[in-house]
């Protein structure tokens, strides 16, 4: 049986831009990979998410790193993230490694999904390494739905590879293990030579690995393959940690929003009368003209094409990457 | 939810029928009741539980894990009896199947993608305020001329509806909303049509019916792009029709309704314009077009120590919530200086009414041009109620205005 605490979620909450979780748990999954299972400290319920989202973690440096959800999302309380130690970067992988622990609260914006998973009759999952991460919710769902399915999994070594015992007890034959040095690179000719109109690949992992999928699906219909790229578009513009200014351009009010306050309380402390529904940048209700400066989206609301406008945004969870926005209120 | 045990007390229980005529008529003297009684109460009626008080029915609306749809969010329990139309793809579904259909229309209906009717609707709402006041005069039923007639001037065209058929959307909505009820006199009152109805609607869902510009034909492109599937689509399409034009109409007429009925909020609305977004929310919190949904246990769950057993249909009153005074201040005061902002009127969660910002729209194009030529609106008569199983609903709403000189 479960017990409902009742506990207020978003809406009864003053939520700020990002949310606090705590780290429950920290595992070693494969070599150099450690899986964070994050709670919220109250024990409310986690904002929904479909397979293929991913969240930001921001982290103390103020490095922000995008890591997609792997857990399951029938628990709406629990977060699960897998992290891979990249030396190469800019220490973000590093301090979750080293320094997150069980019991530290770390800062957490979205979820957001740009690699949703679309219906099908079969799907094709390839992954590369730790690009199995946003393919596992997927599989689990192609599998609860009845699709006929198969992962395509490769990866250095089997050690390197997370995982691997969870997609062999739960699927068996349906996955096919490749690690590079017992098999060599992926056989993707004889995956994708076929092209198939019922079938939807998806692909996730290192950029060689998406380009030679994109190669070989190259006769196959528009829309049918489908990718994200792991090591996210870096993030070139760092997010405004500090105060920030909004103009309101037909009171003539300007206010200053400190890193504490979301821009719509904000907005409501000055007088604007902005409707507002979810505060979570789900619903879209709370939307606003913006008529000069550059927004920090942080909703799942706005697709990349309206992003990129910078012409409206939601104040309930976007903030600013210019020091100063003039809203059309 | 935790694993914690709690003493199990047995909720209160009620044998009324909460879609009888008096009910529906005037719904707040049950709602005060059911809200006092307790967290829980069981109608044994229908045999289902109950919730009317805000922290309850939200908890409720946000947890799709435990409360399903899929088993129907009416009486009828989909798990043992066979739906009377193929179920929604989106109000009568769960994830994982939810997923996809919700994702195709919120981009459809997302506010960036509605500012181009923006400028369309507002000069058709000036033309319809300009026509009313010119053919009718200062006394008019404004459900009839208002808040009916809008809705099906715009909302047809913007989904892309071929002319002719039209008058058969209300009857449709009113019959699936009555649907979600008991099969009491309001649902026998339409058994002859229902065959008709539902025929004439399942084919403007074809893409061959749609014009090439509207929102049914950027469901079908979902589908080109395989983001739905060719099965799905005519679906998706069939929920606009069915919840997009009753329930914007008696929303556009509570709000109506409530300004006629309230002065002061009138001139406030009069002098802050910009107030037509807040004044149609506080008017949605304050009528609640959608009452009443039902879910569906998942599985054996204790709320407030009573014990809900798995596969118990749940019936929670939006309505009731929307006025819990638990939750909002003097909440019969229909007032716009309040934030109606969380209110469950359109529901919360990832059923949250997918078209909430194009029944926005449509009120502020309509607010908007009424406030620009009329200085004064009063309730002209009693108005009347139509009677239906789910929505509040007007059948007259007698007005007299004074136009701006």
């Amino acid at each position: 049986m479960v017990v409902h605490n009742l506990l207020p979620t978003a809406p009864l909450q003053q939520h700020p831009s990002t949310v606090t979780l705590q780290v429950q748990d920290k595992t070693p999954v494969a070599d150099g990979v450690v899986s964070l299972a994050l709670v919220h400290p109250d024990g409310t319920r986690l904002p929904d998410w479909t397979p293929g989202s991913h969240i930001d973690l921001i982290l103390p440096s103020g490095v922000t790193r995008q890591y997609s959800l792997c857990g399951d999302r029938w628990d709406p309380y629990t977060y699960r993230i897998a992290v891979l130690r990249e030396d190469s970067g800019r220490g973000g992988s590093a301090y979750v490694h080293d320094q997150l622990m069980p019991g530290n609260l770390v800062e957490v914006g979205g979820p957001r999904n740009h690699f949703p998973l679309a219906p099908a009759e079969r799907y094709l999952f390839i992954a590369g390494g730790i690009g199995i991460t946003p393919l596992l919710p997927m599989i689990h769902q192609a599998d609860v739905t009845g699709a006929d399915w198969q992962l395509l999994y490769g990866g250095r070594n089997r050690a390197s590879m997370a995982f691997l015992d969870e997609l062999a007890a739960s699927y068996g034959d349906r996955v096919q293990i490749s690690p590079q040095d017992e098999c060599g690179l992926l056989d993707l000719e004889a995956w994708l030579s076929q092209p198939d109109t019922g079938t939807k690949v998806y692909c996730c992992g290192p950029g060689p690995l998406l380009t030679a999928v994109e190669a070989a699906c190259s006769r196959w219909p528009p829309y049918n393959l489908r990718t994200e790229r792991f090591t996210a578009k870096a993030l070139t513009e760092p997010v405004h940690r500090g105060p920030f200014e909004v103009e309101l351009c037909r009171s003539g009010r300007t206010v200053t929003i400190t890193p504490d306050a979301t821009v719509l309380q904000a907005l409501r402390q000055a007088g604007a009368d902005v409707l507002s529904s979810c505060e979570h940048g789900t619903c879209g209700t709370c939307l606003t003209p913006v008529v000069e400066g550059t927004p920090d989206h942080r909703d799942s609301v706005l697709t990349e094409h309206e992003r990129a406008a910078n012409d409206c945004m939601l104040p309930c969870v976007s903030r600013s990457r210019s020091a100063r926005l003039v809203l059309d209120l | 939810m935790t694993e914690a045990p709690a003493a199990v007390v047995e909720p209160p229980v009620n044998d009324v029928d909460p879609f009888a005529p008096e009910h529906l008529t005037t719904p707040e003297p049950l709602h005060n009741a059911l809200r006092e009684a307790g967290p829980v109460v069981r109608l044994s009626r229908h045999d289902v539980y109950a919730l009317a008080r805000y922290r309850e029915v939200h908890a409720a609306l946000v947890d799709w894990q435990t409360f399903q749809s899929a088993a129907g969010v009416g009486l009828a329990n989909f798990r043992h009896s066979k739906p009377w139309r193929p179920p929604s793809l989106l109000l009568e579904a769960d994830p994982p199947h939810h997923d996809a259909p919700r994702r195709v229309l919120r981009e459809i209906l997302a506010p960036p993608a509605l500012r181009r009717l923006r400028a369309a609707w507002q000069p058709m709402a000036d033309d319809l305020v300009d026509t009313v006041l010119a053919t009718q005069g200062t006394d008019f039923d404004a459900f009839e001329s208002l808040a009916k007639a809008f809705p099906l001037r715009v909302f047809p065209d913007a989904v892309g509806l071929g002319p002719d058929g039209r008058d058969n959307l209300l009857p449709y909505g009113n019959m699936a909303f009555n649907a979600f009820g008991p099969a009491n006199a309001l649902v026998q009152a339409d058994a002859h049509r229902a065959a008709d109805l539902s025929a004439w609607v399942n084919a403007q869902c074809a893409r061959r019916a749609l014009t090439d510009d509207g929102f049914g034909a950027r469901i079908w492109a979902a589908a080109d792009r395989g983001d739905l599937t060719h099965e799905q689509a005519p679906l998706v399409v069939r929920s606009l029709l069915t919840a997009g034009v009753d329930t914007t109409v008696h929303g556009l007429a509570a709000t109506l309704y409530a300004l006629a009925g309230h002065p002061d909020e009138w001139q406030r609305f009069r002098e802050r314009p910009e107030l037509a977004r807040v004044a149609f929310d506080e008017a949605v919190r304050w009528q609640s077009p959608v009452q009443t949904f039902f879910r569906t246990a998942t599985t054996d769950v204790e709320i407030a120590g009573s014990l809900i057993p798995e596969g118990s249909k749940i019936l929670m009153f939006l309505g009731a919530a929307n006025r819990d005074p638990a939750r909002w201040n003097g909440p019969d005061r229909f007032d716009l200086t309040r934030d109606p902002s969380g209110h469950v009127g359109f529901g919360m969660g990832i059923h949250q009414c997918v078209g909430q910002h194009v029944a926005r729209l449509e009120a502020e194009a309509l607010l908007t041009a009424l406030a620009r030529r009329v200085e004064r609106i009063e309730l002209a008569g009693e108005p009347r109620r139509h009677l239906n199983n789910t929505l509040r609903s007007f059948a007259a709403l007698p007005v007299h205005v004074r136009p701006v000189s």
